[in-house]
């Protein structure tokens, strides 16, 4: 079973490309089972979504 | 008529720019230049261009490019000896928050954050992230934000900072795994530890 370390490495590759199926796999059954990485999911997406607004949020700033 | 209005739009853009070259470039003069010539060119196509978000799109595009030539030009002499020290010891912080066998010690386990969207409208939440950036070592932050603020895809990256791909990997997930860590520590502590 994958470690919860090697599946944050996963989760965060899985923003910049395609995981294959295997490790989509993998992480998938890991997830299930798995509290803190899922949380840790969570908080990349927030992050990602974050960074998006960051732009935005200087802009207003600079108002 | 437009012309001026466009101008006085994109001037309001710069300061934004410029602390994204800057950023990116780590010298200021060479910062200034690249805002410079986006700029210029900015205002040369302009008449394309109605609504404000459009502009500043496009004006950021430009920017992107003239950032990447800069680096280019420069020879890919980013300097990375000193900058190892630092990202060693963000990767010690991170592989703390695991047992021996690569799963989370029970302290450290990651918990849901309470509501993440309402700190996203939150001004002092803004200035903690940007904390968090600002303590990433240098070159961590700079692959980051290429990737997430510039949008460049991984292999442009990598390209042009002369990394493989794998370590293009590493950096990406260590400067996430870093702010994570940190607004986790500076923004969403004291919530309570629910289930
Ligand atoms: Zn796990």
């Amino acid at each position: 079973m994958l470690s919860c370390k090697h599946a944050t490495h996963l989760m965060s590759e899985a923003l910049d490309r395609p995981l294959s199926g295997r490790e989509r796999f993998n992480l998938r059954v890991h997830l299930l089972f798995c509290r803190g990485c899922r949380a840790f999911r969570g908080q990349m997406d927030f992050l990602r979504k974050a960074s998006r607004s960051f732009i935005h949020w200087r802009d207003a700033g600079d108002q | 008529m437009t012309d001026t209005r466009n101008a006085e739009l994109i001037s309001g853009f710069r300061p934004q720019m410029l602390k994204f070259a800057r950023l990116q470039l780590q010298d200021d003069s060479g910062a200034e230049d690249a805002v410079q010539e986006a700029i210029e060119a900015a205002l040369g196509g302009i008449d394309r261009f109605a609504g404000r978000s459009a502009l500043k799109t496009w004006i950021f595009t430009i920017l992107r490019h003239k950032i990447i030539d800069a680096l280019r030009e420069r020879g890919r002499t980013v300097q990375i000896s000193s900058l190892e020290r630092d990202e060693s010891e963000l990767d010690e912080a991170f592989d703390a928050l695991f047992k021996e066998n690569a799963h989370w010690s029970p302290q450290s386990r990651p918990k849901a954050w309470g509501d993440p969207e309402e700190a996203l409208q939150q001004r002092q939440f803004w200035h903690v992230f940007e904390t968090c950036l600002e303590i990433l070592p240098a070159r961590t932050a700079r692959v980051f934000m290429m990737r997430e603020f510039l949008g460049f895809e991984t292999d442009e990256i990598c390209t042009t900072l002369a990394l493989t791909t794998s370590n293009c990997n590493v950096i990406l997930h260590r400067a996430r795994a870093g702010l994570r860590q940190c607004l986790n520590q500076g923004w969403f502590a004291g919530e309570a530890q629910s289930c």
